[in-house]
């Protein structure tokens, strides 16, 4: 039987790799009156649904997704969560 | 030689290079939908300026499934001529045609201007037309043309000599300070290793009618037909 799961995926920039939007964001909090804060990193949050049959075939399409679609792995890295989510009636929740 | 355009949804300079190689060099050309499956027809594949899908996600990220995509991999591996400006660039590097990644600019600001350029080889069709180290100025737009690479990558490609514009100030000086985005070693175009296929930040294609006051990019152009010209005359 398929089962359905909700994935939360995000992509950040390799380490290496010199984010000047987070830059801007981190002289921003300076500007809010905030001297703590260091090393603003901005990524992406992406949602998604997906049916498989298990958790397992659930993450191997996942790191295919993500390795060719969603992150360029040259600039970015990607994580992921994966929960499943129970089908009732054809809504999910 | 025949041109072929790939118009992506979201490609906007695309008839600027059509004017270019039909309307300038009269040469045959025809704008290829990003759904088409046949290019057998064509010796050049151009990846054209502007906002494939949006940009959504990353820049050149969705146009690299296009049905298009795979056929002009295998053009490519062909051994024909592919050229990709600005988005088209981007979308090169993101199908692995090219080496490295296009990412925002260092200082955030979108970049429209022009820029001179340092031109690293001559040895290629592509820009056989210029002299070794000539300077020419091309026009740039882009928000996301900070070329990225590995020190790995990099180191490869500058042994290889596939570096073909450098970002440099009007002296021919490549530092910090003629570097409009940030790019690794002012890189502003490379090329594969056979030189035919070539991906560059600057608009050719902007600056090859005077009536634009500029024509340092139609040497391109140029450069490519007398080297296709000679293939032909060369005996069998």
């Amino acid at each position: 039987m398929n089962r359905q799961y909700k994935a939360r995926i995000y992509v950040t920039l390799r380490p290496s790799v010199l984010d000047p939007a987070g830059v801007a964001v981190e002289s921003g909090i300076g500007q809010l009156g905030i001297a703590n804060v260091k090393q603003v990193r901005i990524g992406k949050y992406i949602e998604l649904m997906l049916t498989a049959a298990d958790e397992n075939q659930a993450s191997e399409q996942l790191d295919r997704i993500c390795d060719q679609l969603l992150a360029n792995p040259v600039i970015e890295n990607y994580q992921f969560d994966l929960d499943e989510v129970q089908v009732q009636l054809g809504v999910s929740t | 030689m025949k041109f072929g355009i790939v118009v992506f949804p979201g490609s906007n300079c695309d008839r600027d290079v059509a004017y270019v190689t039909q309307d300038l060099l009269n040469c045959p050309t025809r704008m290829v939908w990003h759904e088409e499956t046949d290019i057998s027809d064509l010796d050049v594949v151009v990846l054209p300026g502007g906002f494939s899908y949006g940009d959504y996600l990353r820049c050149g990220a969705i146009a690299q499934f296009s049905p298009i995509m795979s056929h002009v991999i295998a053009h490519a591996k062909q051994g024909k001529f592919v050229l990709g400006i600005c988005n088209g660039f981007q979308v090169l590097t993101e199908t692995g045609l090219l080496p490295g990644a296009l990412v925002r600019n260092r200082d955030l600001h979108f970049i429209c201007d022009r820029v001179p350029l340092k031109i690293e080889r001559t040895d290629i069709p592509w820009t056989s037309a210029y002299a070794t180290g000539e300077m020419i100025t091309l026009p740039v737009a882009h928000g996301e043309g900070r070329y990225y690479a590995h020190t790995d990558t990099l180191k490869a490609l500058e042994d290889g000599n596939q570096i073909v514009f450098r970002y440099a100030n009007s002296s021919g000086e490549i530092d910090e300070t003629s570097n409009p985005n940030g790019s690794v070693n002012n890189i502003a175009g490379i090329c594969d290793r056979t030189g035919k296929i070539l991906g560059m930040m600057p608009h050719p294609e902007r600056a090859s009618d005077p009536l634009l006051g500029s024509v340092d990019g139609i040497k391109l152009f140029h450069g490519l037909l007398a080297f296709m010209n000679q293939q032909r005359l060369q005996p069998v």
